[in-house]
């Protein structure tokens, strides 16, 4: 049964399956990258809502990133990221016909809206509040809804103009959509919370808001929904590993129970979740305190690709 | 030399090896096995085999070593299993094949792993490789997931032609042998992978990320893709949590995470990219094999570890070498204690473990005595990270997108244990997902079985 036979190369395989070749860049701002790559199995089957995770190379972090758009036809995922670390700032130097060594999704569950009567969902006033890259997860939502005849109103907010992505596609597929920088740099000067202020004290009514964004934001957003009494969907990225459901990193508490936002989310009722837990968990290996504690800690352990700091800081 | 004793084996210093992520055990030469080799005696009706869960012929593979004949050793032990190098490092053979040799009841037990170790290691260094079967059935098996039971049930329908695609949801083929079981124990680029090298060797193809149940489903791989038979070896990958307060805690991990950060993302190497909380006091709570490798993990990252189990050491569910080894290292343990709460500072960080005593009572269901709170016992252990490992259940992702796939009441899949026949036709299933958390060689055995079972259906259905 057995023979010595030549030595053969490695474990690496690859079929037409899992050869992640990207075929369009595009840089919105200076720091966040859009990109288009062929991963079949995810393109076939993939809703709003969902997310993939990546690596841009063979040492890489497995990067959560939501699917921003897909084309079944093409076999193609788009991507947007912002550059934040040592492995993000390793992706955006990947050019059309590089590949991305893993593509794997898609991940999580499909957005709510996807399973509801599109008779119903007209019926509906529908707010979107995307913050900074947010807007790529909120993009798939309101276009799908488009496609089935549901018009939504969208705001989208940054810190400044240069944070500011998606603002054409999503002008095409949303109702109305408003605009807001911290800085007044572009569109009205302000936050998201004081833009959904305006628009209900200008008598608009929703019947559910989907706010996606930094923590932060989507904390502050809930507060003010619950006040105004509209029920809100918020969709988490804590850090996690595998995003199968394996490692329990991406634990957060909703209502009584904890959950792995990975499998039972990443939407979950906002009015629910623990944010102020949510965002200590996001410390980990992020914040300038959480780098000091594990620098103390351990030394010069952090050599970065916590996707957050560079390895830097 | 006296036949009561087995031949010792070498080992990594115990203060040097706490320190590094080196295999600790270094295995026999060449001369040390063949003289452990000679204490067999030959046994006709041999115990050793019956314990062994994929029935290897032991003595016929040890009379070879014997005569110093180890290729053809190495053959005795593949015709039967097909990660050998890994079962030499990681079985339980103390309640196996060991458990039941006749040399042990006087002395020693003859060190049936340890010589399946070397066989193999051998043969690895010796470059000797299985070729495929000669001639393809043209039939086509999906099997989920690449650990011991779908490279097992993989490797054995390859041998009968059949054209096998595993489907792995990670970025790496290995399952439990590559993201839990860490280096120190069993080699990842020495060991496992040439294990899966020769696996794909057979003709087997390995397609990583693809999580079934999102990426695909089984009734998709059935009838969309012409797979005649599909596998399910998708182990038992979900963490459990003690329901604590102060558990979502930040330095506080599941073992699963604490080792796939180490092991699979190797931040366990310097320069890599995934960041670990290594800590100055880890406590480990539970006492299997995983919390051993997780507390060997975190002492190795120069803290001050502590393994804290609810039971007595007699009920520790560990290897015995496993225990062993943990110990020497300087591993504290802190038994018949039990946490009831995990305390964090203003930040969110753990800075403490409320823990009770316990002693043992009456037995419980599972026979063990169970533990039982002595009152007015409670006290703070100062800790800044803790590792739960509590053991896992299988994930959903799977039974929860296949109909007509049953699962029991701990989310286990339901399946013949002689052939692995599911509830759903042309659908086995083995390993961890049937039986929940257990062992990589009860894992093997099962993708055996259910490599025999999907033969007989196929060939059933003409």
């Amino acid at each position: 049964m057995y023979n010595y036979i030549a030595p053969y190369p490695g474990t690496g395989e690859r079929t037409d399956n899992n050869v992640y070749n990207i075929v369009k860049v595009e840089t919105l701002t200076d720091s966040i990258y859009l990109m288009d790559v062929v991963a079949p199995r995810v393109a076939k089957t993939c809703l709003p809502g969902q997310f993939v995770i990546v690596r841009g190379s063979e040492d890489g972090e497995r990067i959560p990133l939501t699917i921003c758009d897909y084309s079944r036809e093409e076999g193609t995922v788009t991507i947007v990221f912002q550059v934040v670390g040592a492995a993000t700032e390793m992706m955006k130097a990947l050019k059309v016909g590089d590949s991305f060594t893993d593509v794997v999704g898609p991940l999580g569950c499909p957005s709510e809206l996807v399973n509801e009567d599109i008779d119903a969902l007209k019926k509906k006033k529908i707010l979107f509040v995307a913050g900074g890259v947010g807007a790529a997860p909120v993009y798939p939502q309101v276009k799908w809804l488009h496609e089935n005849g549901v018009g939504a109103d969208v705001i989208i907010g940054g810190r400044s103009r240069d944070l500011i992505i998606l603002e054409e596609p999503m002008k095409a597929a949303a109702g109305n959509l408003y605009v807001t920088t911290d800085d007044g740099s572009y569109g009205s000067k302000g936050v998201v919370t004081d833009e959904i202020r305006k628009l209900v004290d200008n008598g608009n009514t929703y019947d559910v808001c989907i706010a996606i964004g930094p923590m932060i934001m989507m904390k502050f957003v809930c507060r003010l929904t619950k006040e105004l009494g509209i029920p809100t969907v918020v969709s988490l990225n804590p850090i996690m590993v595998d995003g199968t459901g394996m490692c329990g990193a991406c634990r957060v508490t909703v209502g009584d129970e904890v959950k792995f936002a990975c499998v039972d989310g990443p939407e979950f009722d906002g009015h629910k979740v623990d944010f102020d837990e949510a965002i200590k968990r996001q410390q980990i290996y992020k914040t300038a305190e959480g780098r000091a504690y594990l620098a103390a800690k351990e030394g010069a352990t952090h050599h970065g690709g916590c996707g957050n700091c560079g390895g830097d800081k | 030399m006296d036949v009561l004793k087995k031949v010792p084996v070498r080992e990594q210093d115990a203060k040097e090896r706490a320190r590094n992520f080196e295999e600790v055990c270094y295995g026999y030469n060449a001369e040390e096995a063949m003289a452990e080799a000679s204490r067999c005696i030959g046994c006709k009706n041999a115990q050793c085999v019956k314990g062994c869960p994929v029935a290897i012929d032991i003595p016929g593979f040890i009379d070879r070593m014997k005569k110093g004949e180890f290729e053809e050793a190495f053959q005795v032990i593949s015709q039967a299993s097909a990660l050998p190098a890994v079962c030499g490092r990681v079985c339980p053979q103390e309640t196996q094949c060991e458990g039941k040799c006749i040399r042990g009841i006087k002395g020693d037990p003859v060190s049936i792993g340890k010589l399946e170790r070397f066989a193999a290691d051998w043969a690895r260094e010796n470059g000797i490789r299985p070729v495929p079967a000669a001639e393809k059935n043209g039939h086509k098996v999906a099997v989920i997931g690449s650990g011991p039971s779908g490279l097992t049930c993989a490797g054995d329908l390859a041998k009968m032609g059949y054209d096998v695609t595993i489907f792995e949801a990670l970025h790496e083929p290995g399952g439990v042998l590559v993201y839990g079981i860490p280096e120190f124990r069993l080699p990842k680029e020495a060991v496992v992978q040439k294990e899966i090298e020769n696996v794909k060797a057979l003709g087997v193809k390995i397609e990583t990320n693809v999580v079934v149940g999102k990426s695909v489903t089984i009734d998709s791989l059935l009838s969309d893709e012409g797979f005649d038979a599909v596998f399910i070896g998708s182990g038992a990958g979900l963490p459990k949590f003690m329901g604590i307060p102060g558990e979502n805690a930040n330095g506080v991990f599941s073992a699963n995470e604490y080792l796939t950060r180490s092991n699979l993302m190797k931040s366990y190497q310097e320069g890599s990219n995934t960041p670990i909380m290594a800590g100055k006091k880890v406590a480990v709570v539970g006492g299997g094999n995983v919390a051993m490798d997780a507390a060997r993990t975190a002492l190795r990252r120069g803290a001050e570890t502590h393994i804290v189990y609810r039971r007595s050491e007699e009920e520790l569910p560990a290897r015995v070498e496993e225990v062993h080894h943990a110990k020497e290292e300087g591993i504290i343990f802190n038994l018949l204690t039990n946490p009831t709460e995990i305390l964090a500072d203003e930040n969110g960080w753990v800075c403490g473990m409320k823990c009770v005593k316990m002693e043992l009572g009456e037995p419980d269901e599972s026979g063990r005595r169970r533990p039982v709170v002595i009152p007015d016992s409670e006290f703070t252990m100062e800790v800044d990270v803790v590792i739960m490992s509590l053991g896992t259940s299988p994930n959903p992702l799977i039974s929860s997108t296949t109909e007509g796939l049953e699962t029991n009441k701990w989310k286990c899949i339901v399946a013949e244990e002689e052939n692995g026949q599911t509830t759903k036709t042309g659908v086995y299933a083995g390993g961890d997902a049937v039986t929940g958390a257990a062992t990589v060689i009860l894992a093997m055995g099962a993708g055996k079985a259910a490599a025999k079972g999907i033969d007989d259906y196929i060939q059933s259905l003409g």
